[in-house]
C-alpha cells in the first residue's frame, strides 16, 4: 500500500487513532491527523516529523501493547521518522548514511581531526602545534585565517545546499501546495512552538521515560543542547564579525562578546548533551526505534565534542596543549558540518518544517 | 503486608481509586486489590472520556452551565424514572465538586476543543483519556501511601451478619490469602464481561453479544456480596449496550468500534428486513438504543447500509466499510440474500420524500406509507458504490448491583444498613440507573460515589 512497511503501519495506527480520537489535547500530531481521513507517504512523513516522542500517547493509550490492537504510537513514528530522513535526502545517492550514522560520525570526525592536525604539522613545523601561542592571531599561527575561513564555508555551504534541497523535497511531499511558500505568521508560529518545545511537554507534564511518571528533564536538557548550540554559532558569528569588520583577531579576551557567548552556549553544549544521553539509555525501550540508537547517539556525542574540545581550548589556550586542542576542536566542528545533513541534526529542521505546515493548517482551518 | 489495614479497595478503576485516595485522605491506611495485571488495571475507567458533571457557570472546559436541575431532568428523561430520587439528587449535587475534586488528585480536562462530540457543555473531557486519567489516579494514590496490588483476585469474602471481615485471594500476595481490614469499599465493576451471567436473562443470544471493555469484570464481587445478605438493586437485563462493529474483538475492543451511520442510511437485520425506526432520534440517545434493537434480531447481527456520498459524513472507523458496485453484490459480500435487499431498499428508495437534510437536528426528510418509517434524515440510497457496517450488540456495563445510601453504604436484604461495607461505581450503578444511560455518567457515579466510600469506610475504620 505504502511504500514502505513502517508507513503501512503509521497508516493502520493513524486509522485507529482516528476512529479514537482519545489523545486529541496531547500534541500536534492528533489534530493535523484528524484534518485527514486517508494518509498519504507524504501525510504520514509529515504527521512524523510533528512527534516530538514525548510518550505521552503510548502511556495514555488503551490499545498499547499487550492489548491486541498492539498502537505504539511513539516508536512507530520513531521509525517512520527516521526513514523519511534518508527519503528525502539530497543528494539521494548519500541517503544510506543515515542507517550507517553512527561509523559514518566517528569516521568522518576521527579523519577531520587527523586532518587537521596532520594539517598543521604539515603546514607548519611540529614545533608550531605544540608552540606557546599568545596575544591576537595566536590561532592563525597554527592556521592561516583565509584558510580556515574558505574550509569551513565551504563545508558549511555544502550542508546549507543539501539541508534546502532536502526539505524542499519533504515540504512538497508533506502536501505543501507545490512551490508554495509559508507565510509570514505562520513560521513566526513555528518559531514559537520549537522554540519552546511546545509538544514535548506530554500534553502539560513532561516527558515519559522510564516509566509511566513524567519529567520535564528531556526538555530541560534539549533546552540547554539547542541553546547552546546556537549560542556556539552567535559566538562564531560574532568573531568572524569581527575579524572582517573590526579587524580584530581571536583569541579574545574572556570578557569579549564572542568569549562569553562561546562560553555559556559551550557549558549548554556539554551539560545537555550528557543529560540527553543519559535520558536515552534510560528510556523505556518501547518507545524507542532501537535501529536508530547509534545515529542519536553519534549526533549528541559530536555536539558534546564540539562543546567539550571548545571549552578546553578556552581553559588551555595560553598552554603548549592549544595546537593539539584547535586541531581537535576544529576538526569536530568540521565533522559536525559536513555530517549535518546525514544525521540527526536534520531532525530539528523537518520538525520545524512539519510545525509551519502545523500552523498554515491551523489558520486555514480557523479562517475557512 | 500482614498487617490489618483500615480499609481495603476491591478493583482498580475510577471508583475504586477515589474511594482509596479519598479514605487515605481521611487518615486510614488503604489496600487497593486490582484483579487485572498492571497493564489491564482500571478495567472499564481505561476505555473512557468524559465525566458528566453539574456546573453554575462556564469554565475553561465547559462551554455553558449545567445546573442541578438539568442534570436531573436528563437523568429522569433517560431513566424513565427508574431511579432513586434521593440518591441521584445527592450525586448531582456531589458532581459540582468532583470537576474541582478529580483535579486536585492530578487529573487534567481537555481544554474544550470544538472536537468531534456535542457534549462540550454538559461533560468534561479527561486530557489523553481514561487511561490517562487512571494513570493520575495511580500517581497520586501512591504518593499518599496507598499499597496496590496487581493481579490480586479476590475469590471469597468473609462476611458475618453483614459486617466484612476478610477477604481470600486467588493467590498469595507477599505470602498472604487472606486480606483482613476495618472497612470494605466494593468497586469491582459490573458483570458484563461474564457470558454465563448475562446468558441467565438473554438466553444463548448473549453468545453473540460482544464486550466492549475489561474482560475482568466478571461480576464476581457482586455475586459474593447478594449471596451473603446484601440487598440486590435494579434489573439484570438492564445495560448500557450499543451496536458495535461485528468484526470487533470478543472482549476490550473500546471505543473505536462503535458506529454512529445509522442516521445517514438504513439498518436491516440478516433477512434483509429494517426493523426499527433510524431516523428516531439525536445522537446520544441514539446511539445508545441500536445495542438492544440488535440484539433483539434474529442471530444477534444487523447491517447498517448506506451510500458512498455520505461516507465523509460521520467520524472514521476502525474497520473499513464493506463495499459492492450493485446492491446484489453487496448482499453477496454480506451473506444476505440479493433480491431481498435489492427490494428493501427499493422500496425505502420511494417512500422517501423531499425534504432538507440536517442531521444535527430532527430535519424535515422523512418517508411515507412503509413501516417501520424513518422519521429523519430519510434520502435514498442509490449512489454506489454501495456500503455497508455489519453490528452486533456491544456490552457496556450492566445495572444489577448491592443497594446503598447516601453515605455508600451497602444495605442488606433486611433493610438494615452494613456496619462497614461499601459500593461505589458500576457494582451500585443501578441505584441512580434503572435504565437507559446519558453519556458520562458512569465516571460520576463511580467518582462521586468512590470518594463518599472512602470518606466513610475511613470514618469507620478510624472510630
Ligand atoms: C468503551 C467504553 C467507553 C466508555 N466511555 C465512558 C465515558 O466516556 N464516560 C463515562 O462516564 N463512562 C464511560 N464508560 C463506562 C465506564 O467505563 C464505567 O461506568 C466506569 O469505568 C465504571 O468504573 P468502576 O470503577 O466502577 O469499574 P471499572 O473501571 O470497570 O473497574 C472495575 C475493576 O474491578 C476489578 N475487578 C473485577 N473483579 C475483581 C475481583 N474479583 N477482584 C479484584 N478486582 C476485580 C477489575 O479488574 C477492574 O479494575 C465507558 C465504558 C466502555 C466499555
Ligand atoms: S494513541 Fe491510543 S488512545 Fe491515543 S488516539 Fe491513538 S488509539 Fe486513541
Ligand atoms: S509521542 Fe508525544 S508528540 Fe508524539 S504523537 Fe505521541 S503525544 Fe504526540
Amino acid at each position: 500500500m505504502h511504500g514502505t512497511k513502517i508507513l503501512d503501519e503509521a497508516d493502520r495506527l493513524m486509522t485507529v487513532c482516528n476512529s479514537c480520537r482519545y489523545c486529541e489535547g496531547l500534541c500536534a500530531v492528533f489534530p493535523a491527523m484528524e484534518m485527514r481521513r486517508a494518509f498519504s507517504d507524504g501525510d504520514l512523513n509529515y504527521l512524523a516529523n510533528l512527534c516530538h516522542s514525548c510518550g505521552a500517547c503510548y502511556v495514555d493509550c488503551q490499545f498499547s501493547p499487550p492489548h491486541e490492537f498492539n498502537v505504539n504510537v511513539p516508536q512507530t513514528l520513531a521509525v517512520a521518522r527516521a526513514e523519511s530522513y534518508a527519503a528525502y535526502a539530497w543528494p539521494q545517492a548519500l541517503s544510506g548514511a543515515f542507517t550507517r550514522n553512527g561509523l559514518v560520525i566517528s569516521v568522518t570526525a576521527a579523519l577531520s581531526m587527523a586532518a587537521f592536525i596532520f594539517g598543521f604539522a604539515a603546514l607548519n613545523d611540529r614545533s608550531v602545534l605544540f608552540g606557546v601561542h599568545t596575544g591576537p592571531g595566536a590561532f592563525y599561527k597554527l592556521m592561516p585565517h583565509n584558510a580556515m575561513a574558505a574550509l569551513f564555508s565551504a563545508a558549511f555551504l555544502y550542508a546549507i545546499l543539501a539541508l534546502v534541497m532536502s526539505v524542499r523535497a519533504f515540504w512538497r511531499d508533506i502536501g505543501a501546495p507545490i512551490g508554495g511558500r509559508a507565510d509570514g505568521g505562520s513560521i513566526f508560529q513555528a518559531i514559537r512552538d520549537a522554540g519552546e518545545l511546545r509538544y514535548l511537554h506530554g500534553g502539560g507534564v513532561g516527558c515519559y521515560n522510564e516509566d509511566d511518571k513524567p519529567t520535564d528533564r528531556r526538555k530541560l536538557f534539549h533546552h540547554l543542547t539547542f541553546y547552546g548550540f546556537l549560542l556556539c554559532f552567535a559566538a562564531t558569528s560574532v568573531a568572524t564579525l569581527y575579524h572582517y569588520l573590526l579587524g580584530r583577531e581571536a583569541p579574545y579576551p574572556w570578557w569579549d562578546l564572542p568569549v562569553v557567548l562561546g562560553t555559556l552556549g559551550g557549558f549548554g553544549l556539554i551539560v545537555g548533551p550528557i543529560g540527553l544521553l543519559v535520558a536515552k539509555s534510560r528510556r523505556a525501550p518501547e518507545l524507542l526505534d532501537e535501529n536508530r540508537y547509534g545515529m542519536d547517539v553519534g549526533f549528541i556525542a559530536m555536539l558534546f565534542l564540539t562543546g567539550f574540545t571548545g571549552m578546553l581550548l578556552l581553559l588551555l589556550r595560553e598552554t603548549a596543549g592549544m595546537g593539539p586542542l584547535l586541531a581537535l576542536h576544529l576538526g569536530a566542528v568540521f565533522a559536525l558540518f559536513i555530517t549535518m545533513p546525514y544525521g540527526k541534526f536534520v531532525h530539528g529542521i523537518y520538525r520545524f518544517a512539519a510545525l509551519v505546515r502545523y500552523a498554515q493548517e491551523r489558520r486555514s482551518e480557523a479562517g475557512s | 503486608m500482614g498487617t490489618k489495614y483500615d480499609v481495603l479497595v476491591i478493583g482498580g478503576g475510577n471508583a475504586a481509586l477515589c474511594a482509596a485516595i479519598s479514605a487515605r485522605r481521611g487518615g486510614a491506611s488503604v489496600l487497593v486489590l486490582e484483579g487485572a495485571p498492571k497493564f489491564y488495571r482500571g478495567g472499564n475507567t481505561r476505555h473512557t472520556r468524559n465525566m458528566r458533571c453539574a456546573h453554575d457557570a462556564a469554565t475553561e472546559i465547559l462551554t455553558g452551565p449545567y445546573t442541578e436541575e438539568e442534570f436531573w431532568e436528563d437523568l429522569l428523561r433517560v431513566t424513565g424514572g427508574q431511579t432513586d430520587e434521593v440518591l441521584a439528587r445527592h450525586m448531582i449535587r456531589e458532581s459540582k465538586d468532583i470537576l474541582n475534586w478529580i483535579v486536585e488528585q492530578g487529573v487534567r480536562w481537555q481544554p474544550s476543543l470544538g472536537g468531534t462530540l456535542s457534549l462540550g457543555r454538559t461533560n468534561s473531557f479527561f486530557l489523553g483519556g481514561g487511561r490517562a486519567m487512571l494513570n493520575a489516579l495511580y500517581r497520586t494514590a501512591e504518593r499518599l501511601g496507598v499499597d496496590v496490588a496487581y493481579d490480586a483476585e479476590v475469590i471469597d469474602l468473609v462476611i458475618e451478619d453483614g459486617m466484612f471481615l476478610a477477604a481470600c485471594l486467588k493467590r498469595p500476595i507477599n505470602g498472604e490469602t487472606e486480606i483482613r481490614a476495618t472497612s470494605l469499599v466494593a468497586a469491582a465493576g459490573g458483570f458484563e464481561a461474564n457470558i454465563e451471567w448475562l446468558k441467565q436473562y438473554w438466553g444463548e443470544a448473549a453468545d453473540n453479544f460482544l464486550i466492549r471493555g475489561t474482560p475482568y469484570n466478571r461480576g464476581s464481587i457482586l455475586k459474593m456480596l447478594l449471596d451473603k445478605g446484601v440487598q440486590e438493586v435494579g434489573d439484570p437485563t438492564q445495560c448500557h449496550a450499543v451496536a458495535i462493529d461485528a468484526r470487533a474483538p470478543k472482549f476490550d475492543g473500546g471505543i473505536i468500534t462503535r458506529h454512529d451511520s445509522v442516521v445517514f442510511g438504513i439498518v436491516v437485520n440478516k433477512h434483509s428486513h429494517r426493523f426499527y425506526d433510524e431516523g428516531e432520534d439525536i445522537w446520544p440517545k441514539r446511539y445508545a438504543i441500536w445495542g438492544r434493537l440488535v440484539a433483539a434480531q434474529p442471530d444477534q447481527i444487523a447491517y447498517i447500509i448506506f451510500d458512498s456520498t455520505v461516507v465523509t459524513s460521520f467520524m472514521p472507523t476502525l474497520f473499513p466499510p464493506i463495499a459492492g458496485q450493485t446492491i446484489a453484490e453487496l448482499a453477496g459480500k454480506l451473506g444476505l440474500d440479493p433480491a431481498v435487499l435489492e427490494k428493501t431498499i427499493a422500496e425505502f428508495n420511494a417512500a422517501v420524500r423531499p425534504g432538507t437534510f440536517d442531521h444535527t437536528i430532527l430535519d424535515d426528510c422523512v418517508t411515507e406509507d412503509i413501516t417501520p418509517p424513518k422519521t429523519h434524515w430519510a434520502r435514498r440510497i442509490e449512489t454506489p458504490p454501495y456500503l455497508a457496517y455489519p453490528v452486533r450488540p456491544g456490552i457496556t456495563f450492566t445495572y444489577l448491583g448491592t443497594r446503598v445510601n447516601k453515605e455508600a453504604r451497602m444495605q442488606m436484604a433486611d433493610g438494615k444498613p452494613s456496619a462497614n461495607m461499601f459500593a461505589a461505581g458500576e457494582i451500585m450503578a443501578g441505584n441512580v440507573l434503572g435504565k437507559g444511560y446519558a453519556a458520562g455518567m458512569g465516571m460520576t457515579i463511580g467518582s462521586v460515589f468512590g470518594r463518599i466510600a472512602g470518606r466513610e469506610a475511613a470514618k469507620h475504620a478510624r472510630n
